[in-house]
């Protein structure tokens, strides 16, 4: 399709300059025609370049788009506005989002100015964006540099959804993607061979994306052939430490850990990797992050023979696949606070993670910043933050923490609702455990106590826990 | 506008008027009835006269197996479906069986639509449609009859399905989410069994129907919960075989 002038009128948009002009579709800057009416946004237009006439099975990816792109929601995609009709004049009109793609960023940044604390920002937005898309039960799919936009706030955007899948839709794609269409420097195994609809192979996109962030370099280049694609089927990458030693091994461990040829191996959820790039110190190191040098041949050859069995499967629904393996959050008192509390506390997370195999619990505590002093070593905050630090570690010593990772953080605010809230809401926190009279609530009858907001407040489940009956009655005797 | 698709009532009144509520509360205007009026059910005189009521305000309606045999039934039983065919038979008034008489085995809804039972391939022979291949068949026998038509409703399998050809040609089939809108663009062809309102059979007690939107071309199947121990009642006291009520108490 040849480009449209400006000032063009389609179905009430008037088209403006044309903004990029891809391979498969033209994206112009519209406006409503009608003077005075405005979305309160800025709005692009996608024009496939493909039209009706060249039949309509060949826009089968801006099919897909315009149903998925329709139905989605929240700050992580573009707003949907409009679209025309695909037989007769196919377009999309969407919020048109301001920032920068991960490829410029790749683009205008040379290797040795990208520091690990920059990655793992760009990697955990990318992360959030794309938990936040399994959620609503979709898979993009698709993810590479040139489909993260960044804003200006340093969250992130997803563009591009021809090749997405969503739960309760049929596929339009499915027997086509048997042949693996996609990106083939970004596309995860599993895609490789067909199966469409697993969020893991989001996370896999993403670890290609924070290596070639890493190291400059792509783990499986770009193979051009069916044979050089199923190579990640049994392949560990170059350890991304022997492309440049300063790449921290915690930021190592979590590109290998998305890089997994398994997708069991890798986050169970993208908040689970938007986790550990927000926590790098308490990234539970393996050999995966001390490595620096390619895995052997013959652990290869191994691999490439059980590959060979790997086949087309269905997976779970994303969103039931993601809540399976939550991040179930703490929130330990510090003040005023009995051993019957924190016995209780204790208990009921070894219930929650028990019946979770896979979860993480991040346990928190919320300390006042006035409580720390500038001119008292005694009390100065690292010294305090240390102390609190270790009391967490003490208190959840007593759990049985077998394969679940765990994480320790002490939150310095003076609002405690609003910290655990936001801790919560920030952290895709699936179930929040609090003790129902903790955080000096006792002297607080009438006014809204701490777990009261926190279970009004919280966008996750709370569970409140009571403080266990034996130690009451042996205070009674 | 908003076509509530109802299929297999099976005499089930309890079931239908709530099918009916809930999609009207929908946003319902239209209603399409796919077959199998009655049989099975204890209270068939009573769907009979709702299904006439609103074929009187435009619904459109087609024949099932069960309401050609309550016109005329076996003489002597082969199964257990055939059973109640001379109950029912008994239960309806002439203008009831001349009301059922006059359905026909197809009908258009709109331009783009056909209403079909079983499958519209020969549908007086009833054939499944079971698999993508039935579906295959069904769609193809649409296509022949115009080639307007880009979706075929039907019943008779008592599931919730969406067939549907792929941009390739080849049929796919589709498990709906209840409550889930979901598009079908009119450049592709679809066929969708809209369940069964009055006897579901996968272990789910609840009512199945599906809601069509023509404007926004979407589907949407539906799960209803009614009160289906009262239904089950009534078809022990109108002294049917136990069987039948049985299977609606475990959704069997």
């Amino acid at each position: 399709m040849k480009l449209l002038a400006p000032g063009t009128e389609i179905d009430g948009f008037r088209v403006g300059e044309c903004i990029h002009a891809g391979g498969m579709a033209h994206i112009y800057a519209v406006e409503y025609a009608q003077a005075g009416r405005s979305p309160g946004f800025a709005m692009a237009m996608k024009i496939p370049r493909m039209t009706a006439g060249d039949g309509a099975e060949n826009i089968v990816g801006f099919e897909v788009e315009q149903q998925i792109l329709s139905v989605l929601s929240g700050p992580h995609v573009p707003r949907f506005v409009a679209a025309g009709d695909l037989m007769r004049l196919p377009y999309l009109v969407m919020e048109y989002v301001p920032g920068e793609t991960l490829q410029d960023w790749l683009d205008k940044t040379p290797l040795p100015e990208r520091s690990a604390e920059q990655i793992a920002a760009l990697g955990a937005a990318t992360a959030h964006a794309a938990h936040s898309l399994h959620q609503q039960n979709v898979c993009h799919l698709d993810l590479k540099p040139a489909n993260v936009l960044v804003r200006a706030d340093g969250s992130a955007v997803l563009l591009d959804f021809g090749l997405s899948c969503h739960a309760h839709y049929p596929d339009l794609l499915a027997e086509e993607m048997r042949k693996a269409v996609g990106s083939p420097a970004w596309i995860a195994p599993e895609q490789v061979v067909g199966v469409r609809g697993d969020p893991r192979s989001d996370i896999f996109a993403i670890g290609v994306m924070l290596y070639e962030m890493a190291t400059g370099e792509l783990p499986f280049g770009a193979p051009t052939t069916a044979g050089g694609l199923r190579q990640r089927l049994w392949m560990t990458p170059v350890p991304p430490r022997k492309h440049r030693a300063d790449v921290p091994p915690w930021l190592q461990e979590i590109i290998l850990r998305c890089l997994e040829p398994g997708a069991a191996e890798r986050y169970p959820s993208a908040a689970h990797l938007a986790f550990d790039l927000g926590n790098p110190g308490q990234v539970l190191l393996t050999e995966r992050g001390a490595r620096t040098e390619g895995t052997p041949i013959g652990t290869h050859l191994r691999r490439w023979v059980r590959a060979a069995g790997m086949h087309y499967e269905p997976s779970p629904l994303p969103a039931h696949q993601i809540e399976d393996t939550p991040i179930v959050m703490v929130a330990v008192p510090h003040d005023d606070v009995t051993d019957a509390t924190l016995y209780s506390l204790r208990q009921a997370v070894a219930r929650s993670l028990g019946i979770r195999p896979g979860a993480r619990l991040a346990c928190v505590t919320v300390v006042s910043p006035s409580a720390s002093s500038a001119s008292d070593s005694e009390r100065s905050e690292t010294t305090l933050q240390r102390q609190h630090m270790a009391r967490l570690r003490q208190w959840a010593q007593g759990i049985d923490l077998a394969g679940h990772p765990v994480s320790y953080h002490v939150l310095e605010a003076g609002d405690v609702a609003q910290a655990l809230v936001r801790y919560a809401a920030g952290n895709h926190v699936s179930m929040m455990i609090l003790g129902a009279a903790t955080h000096g609530l006792q002297t607080q009858r009438f006014i809204a106590t701490v777990p009261m907001r926190v279970a009004r407040d919280a966008p996750c489940t709370v569970i409140l826990v009571k403080q266990a009956l034996p130690f009451a009655q042996l205070d009674r005797g | 506008m908003k076509i509530a698709l109802l299929s297999d009532i099976h005499a089930n009144r309890q079931a239908f008027a709530t099918c009916l509520q809930h999609a009207r509360a929908h946003g319902a205007e239209q209603f399409a009835l796919l077959g199998d009026l009655v049989g099975y059910g204890g209270e068939p005189a009573a769907v009979v006269e709702q299904a006439m009521a609103l074929a009187a305000q435009g619904a459109q309606l087609v024949l099932g197996n069960h309401d050609a045999m309550a016109l005329a039934p076996p003489p002597a039983p082969r199964d257990r479906s055939e059973l109640g065919a001379q109950w029912t038979h008994d239960q309806l008034s002439p203008a009831q069986r001349a009301f059922l008489g006059a359905l026909p085995l197809t009908a258009r809804l709109g331009a783009s639509a056909l209403l079909a039972h079983a499958s519209a391939d020969t549908p007086a022979q009833w054939r499944y449609v079971e698999d993508s291949g039935a579906a295959e068949r069904s769609m193809d026998a649409a296509r022949q009859l115009d080639p307007a038509i880009r979706y075929v409703f039907s019943g008779h399998v008592h599931e919730q399905v969406l067939y549907f050809l792929t941009p390739t040609g080849k049929l796919m089939r589709f498990a709906p989410e209840p409550g889930v809108p979901i598009p079908v663009p009119q450049h592709r062809q679809w066929l969708a069994i809209a369940g069964s309102v009055g006897q579901p059979r996968d272990g789910d007690a609840r009512a199945m129907y599906a809601v069509f939107d023509d404007a926004a071309a979407t589907i949407t199947f539906h799960r209803v919960p009614y009160d289906h121990l009262a239904t089950a009642a009534a078809i022990r006291a109108a002294g049917l075989p136990a069987f039948y009520a049985e299977r609606l108490e475990k959704g069997l």
